[in-house]
């Protein structure tokens, strides 16, 4: 816990910048929340060859075969551009016979991400009650939703940048992702702070500070592992997985390590803190 | 003894059940449109008696009336969006692995505008009546459902039961007040479905729709009163199936990937603790096909979310075990004997499992909504990913605890025998 500065100043190096982009830039919302085009069409090729064609020429929120067609939705695009994309896509495969072009509304309301917030808020509020009542103490609350939020703005802050970057969207599946990294993290924490906890019980002469290092130190390992556990699933997924789900398993995979990093590096030395002003507050009254 | 025996069968029993729950071509398990696909349908409005500056509204609504059918019709997780070209105004319409499409179809084809008429012939005794309009209608309905008719020649036969509002409460009571040994007609989509002569004034605010109902038709209508009418006619104009939205070729590398993935958990479960990794990962098998056969029978409907949401329980579950075995390490390390370590490293781990578990709990309920409130959510894909994250957490902390800790004792008890 010595070095809980570094630690903090660590995270900020992520936060910071990844809140200005946020703040100046906002996410980038895939078709799902925006609505865009859709273009039916016919032409003599298979799915996994036309995907990198098209997504070459633009994004693709969704390509679908049927029988006799391919349904492609992507972003708002003007006639001309839809008929360079079948230029481009007649040059590689034969003859591309348009059946239909329309513009679709979005799937997901703005409702899904307002109800969204306002359940995770909500729950938020429930697991900070209950942590404090099971830990006697409205710190460790407190301090869980901290390091959660502390990880939902790294999140938000990697794909805002990637977005302005990388034109990478922000869809239904990246809320899923968020919420999934939401639960993780404050899992991850809660055990961090039942070891504490114990250690409270077993060694009640140590100082609070001395507390929070063994603790830490003894759950580390513990902490480690289990994360290595996910992140191989992730990596797995990352690596060999389909195209389309590489942004997704790269949010959990970012939520992971962060989830990780926040309970012993940020939900503890948070604690400590906390402590500490207390104190200081406890002897500046006194004098 | 007697109670770890007994725990073990009732494992065994348990998994067996799973695994044949698992095998039984009747219980498949339903996936959404993102990982299997389903129907695609092109609905087309007629806007012809909407003013042109009403018409995007119109499209809307007719949208969330289609929604609320779909989400009363029990498919989850459809894609429902509108579609423009100039001037067409139009729907589509994609349903997951819906059993009947035919069904669905005309569940959502059908307008369904009902009126109540009455009988105005100006002549008595005239053969063929002429109903005017009374000005109750299907929006004065407070609830619709199916049930079974209970007297006269309507005994056991499918009705539609109807209860107005307040208003329409009202309105009914004077229309029947009116007409009574009269007839009262029912109008659908302006065609005559039945008209009951009317016995005495009905104040109650109920009234029943029976006429060559099936059981299908009659739960059909129901949900299109309930969810209902649709602000102008539509007309399906195609039909077809269409391929994941994920991408079939992308959902078969990810399936691989995620077992090469859970592969390598095994493996890294069994180099770390050895025996007692192995345990564990016997007790992941377990849970998996738990999970499973439960998300069958539910059903449950799996898009990539939920199978987020299922890695996630995955990793926790062997989160439990990490917790009991770096306890248990420990504990043997402090130079305790080795079963009165196992208990204590249970029951030490217990307290942490169960406050972090608890808080996944917590999230996944709020998210699931199950009172429905209006403020939080009553989407389908983030409840899908809640319900799914809420099983696996449950099974988890059974598996989790239950099943390795069974496993163990079993373990230890024959290491000890065979030490004898």
């Amino acid at each position: 816990m010595k070095y809980k500065i570094l630690y903090f100043a660590f995270s900020l190096l992520f936060i910071l910048p990844g809140s200005y982009f946020l703040i100046r830039f906002g996410l980038n919302p895939s078709v799902d929340f925006t609505g865009g085009s859709l273009i039916e069409f016919q032409v003599n090729a298979s799915l996994a060859e036309l995907r990198p064609v098209i997504e070459a020429q633009t994004p693709v929120a969704s390509l679908q075969q049927s029988a006799d067609s391919f349904v492609l939705k992507t972003k708002e695009i003007t006639q001309e551009e839809n008929q360079a994309l079948q230029a481009k896509i007649s040059s590689q495969f034969g003859e591309v016979k348009e059946k239909r072009f329309a513009t679709i509304g979005p799937t997901l309301g703005k409702e899904l991400i307002k109800k969204t917030l306002v359940g995770i808020l909500l729950a938020a509020g429930f697991i900070l009650s209950y942590v404090a009542y099971r830990f006697h103490d409205k710190k460790y609350g407190i301090c869980a939703i901290l390091a959660m939020l502390h990880d939902s703005l790294i999140m938000l802050g990697v794909f805002s940048f990637l977005g302005v970057y990388f034109k990478v969207e922000v869809d239904a599946l990246f809320v899923t992702a968020l919420l999934t990294i939401l639960s993780f993290s404050v899992h991850d924490t809660i055990v961090v702070y039942d070891r504490i906890r114990e250690s409270q019980k077993l060694f009640p002469k140590l100082s609070y500070y001395d507390l929070v290092n063994k603790a830490v130190t003894e759950t580390l390992g513990r902490s480690l592992n289990n994360s290595l556990t996910i992140i191989f699933m992730l990596l797995a997924l990352y690596l060999l997985g389909g195209d389309t789900t590489k942004w997704f398993v790269f949010a959990l995979l970012i939520g992971t390590v962060s989830g990780t990093y926040s309970s012993t590096f940020t939900a503890a030395p948070l604690l400590v803190l906390w402590e500490d002003l207390k104190q200081h507050q406890h002897h500046t009254s006194k004098v | 003894m007697k109670q770890f025996r007994w725990r073990l069968w009732f494992i065994l029993a348990l998994t067996a059940a799973a695994i044949a729950v698992n095998l039984i071509p009747k219980y498949t398990l339903k996936t959404g449109l993102d990982l299997q696909g389903g129907t695609h349908l092109l609905l087309q409005a007629d806007m012809d008696n909407i003013d042109p500056a009403d018409r995007n509204t119109a499209l809307e609504s007719v949208k969330q009336v289609i929604s609320r059918r779909v989400d009363l019709y029990g498919v989850s997780e459809p894609i429902i969006q509108t579609s423009q070209f100039q001037n067409t105004y139009r729907l589509i319409v994609e349903l997951p692995g819906v059993k009947d499409v035919n069904q669905a179809i005309s569940l959502i084809g059908q307008t369904a505008q009902l009126d109540f008429r009455e009988d105005q012939t100006a002549t008595a005794g005239a053969t063929t009546l002429v109903f005017q309009p009374t000005g109750l209608t299907g929006k004065d309905l407070k609830k619709a459902a199916v049930s079974f008719g209970q007297s006269g020649n309507t005994t056991g036969q499918p009705v539609v039961s109807l209860e107005f509002t307040q208003e329409g409460s009202q309105k009914f009571a004077e229309i029947t007040q009116r007409n009574v040994n009269k007839p009262v007609a029912i109008f659908l989509d302006n065609q005559l479905i039945t008209n009951p002569i009317v016995n005495e004034p009905i104040l109650s605010g109920q009234a029943v729709i029976s006429g060559n109902f099936t059981t299908d038709s009659a739960s059909q209508l129901a949900i299109q009163l309930n969810a209902g009418a649709l602000p102008v006619p539509i007309k399906i104009i195609e039909q077809k199936n269409i391929s994941a939205t994920l991408g079939s070729d992308s959902v078969r590398k990810s399936v691989i990937a995620g077992s090469i993935g859970l592969g390598l958990v095994a493996l890294f479960m069994i180099l770390l603790y050895g025996v007692n990794g192995f345990l564990a990962d016997i007790a992941l098998v377990i849970y998996g096909l738990i999970t499973l056969a439960i998300y069958k029978l539910i059903p449950v409907t799996l898009t990539l979310p939920g199978i987020a949401g299922f890695i996630l329980t995955i990793g926790m579950a062997v989160d439990s075990n990490i917790l009991i075995f770096e306890r248990l390490k420990e504990e043997v390390r402090a130079g305790r004997p080795f079963s009165i370590a196992l208990e204590l490293a249970f029951g030490r781990a217990w307290d942490s499992i169960k406050d972090a578990n608890v808080a996944t709990i917590i999230t996944s309920l709020v998210l699931i909504n199950p009172l429905n409130f209006n403020w939080l959510n009553t989407s389908g894909l983030v409840r899908g990913f809640a319900i799914t994250l809420f099983i696996g957490v449950i099974i988890s902390l059974f598996t989790g605890i239950i099943v390795t800790r069974t496993l163990m004792r079993l373990f230890l008890s024959h290491s000890h025998t065979s030490k004898v």
